[in-house]
């Protein structure tokens, strides 16, 4: 589709993904695409999911309460706690599941990430490293990311089949 | 006949079924507790996951537990292959919102 960077690594003796993206737009744009929930909401969750930010309180020590909502209405709550943020650079933040009403869920992994922004011949550059604590935190989230992705499969196999009968 | 997985995932019931399953092993009671459906339908889909091999049963003591077939379900290469496409999904519908962003401010 086009010429953009798209990186993705992981760092098992980091317990990291490493991933970077360009984006044909200036910075200010793709640092509103991440930080402004209202466009957040339009392309976080990868579509057949749906994300709905319920409160999000963009500075540092700020947070933001979100739900990954399945095709069947099942809802995912979780919330990005802001560490650190340099605006139109740099953010850090710790994400970790909750229930609906913004309990952090404890027995569910939480992992730091950070952001950063820069623009180079019209270009955005954004850099992203997920850190987990341990090996087992990234184990048992490949399951749960085997859930949601799988789901993501079997729905989209689903529309797939509707189309063609 | 053989069942293929394309069989075994064709149904909602059996799909609901794996992902309960992708979080822990559980006994056949504990997985029909989560469907309206009668205790024979849910021992059916479960008869069609195992013979897929995308499910398997083990015996603890008196009870049945199945759980996933990790080694064929979890493989690690296939879950980031899934999880770099739901970031370049992702991505990718940035790159549209951007441009409308775009569009519509000129």
């Amino acid at each position: 589709m086009n010429n953009l960077k798209f990186d993705f690594t992981v760092d098992k003796t980091n317990n990291s993904v490493l991933i970077t993206r360009e984006f044909h737009a200036e910075l200010p744009l793709v640092w509103d695409a991440f930080t402004k929930p209202e466009i957040l909401d339009q392309w976080w969750a990868p579509k057949p999911l749906a994300s709905k930010t319920k409160t999000m309180d963009f500075k540092i020590g700020g947070r933001r309460f979100y739900a990954m909502i399945l095709p069947d209405g099942q809802e995912h709550w979780g919330i990005q706690a802001f560490a650190f943020i340099s605006p139109k650079n740099h953010i850090k933040w710790v994400s970790s599941f909750t229930d609906k009403d913004e309990n952090i869920n404890t027995e569910m992994p939480s992992s730091n990430w950070e952001l950063n922004f820069s623009e180079q011949d019209g270009k955005t550059k954004v850099s992203i490293v997920i850190k987990h604590k341990t090996l087992a935190d990234i184990e048992r989230l490949i399951q749960m990311g085997f859930k949601e992705g799988f789901t993501m499969t079997l729905n989209f196999l689903e529309e797939l089949l509707t189309k063609k009968i | 006949m053989r069942r293929d997985i394309f069989q075994a995932v064709a149904d909602p019931t059996r799909r609901a079924i794996i992902v309960l399953l992708a979080l822990q092993a559980m006994t056949p009671n504990a997985i029909a507790e989560h469907f309206d459906t009668t205790r024979q339908a849910v021992s059916k889909h479960l008869r069609i996951l195992t013979e897929c091999e995308l499910i398997k049963q083990e015996h603890q003591g008196r009870e049945i537990y199945y759980s996933l077939e990790i080694d064929k379900m979890k493989e690690i290469d296939k879950w980031l292959e899934q999880f770099r496409k739901i970031w370049e999904t992702r991505f990718n519908q940035l790159d549209n919102l951007l441009s409308t962003i775009k569009k519509n401010r000129k």
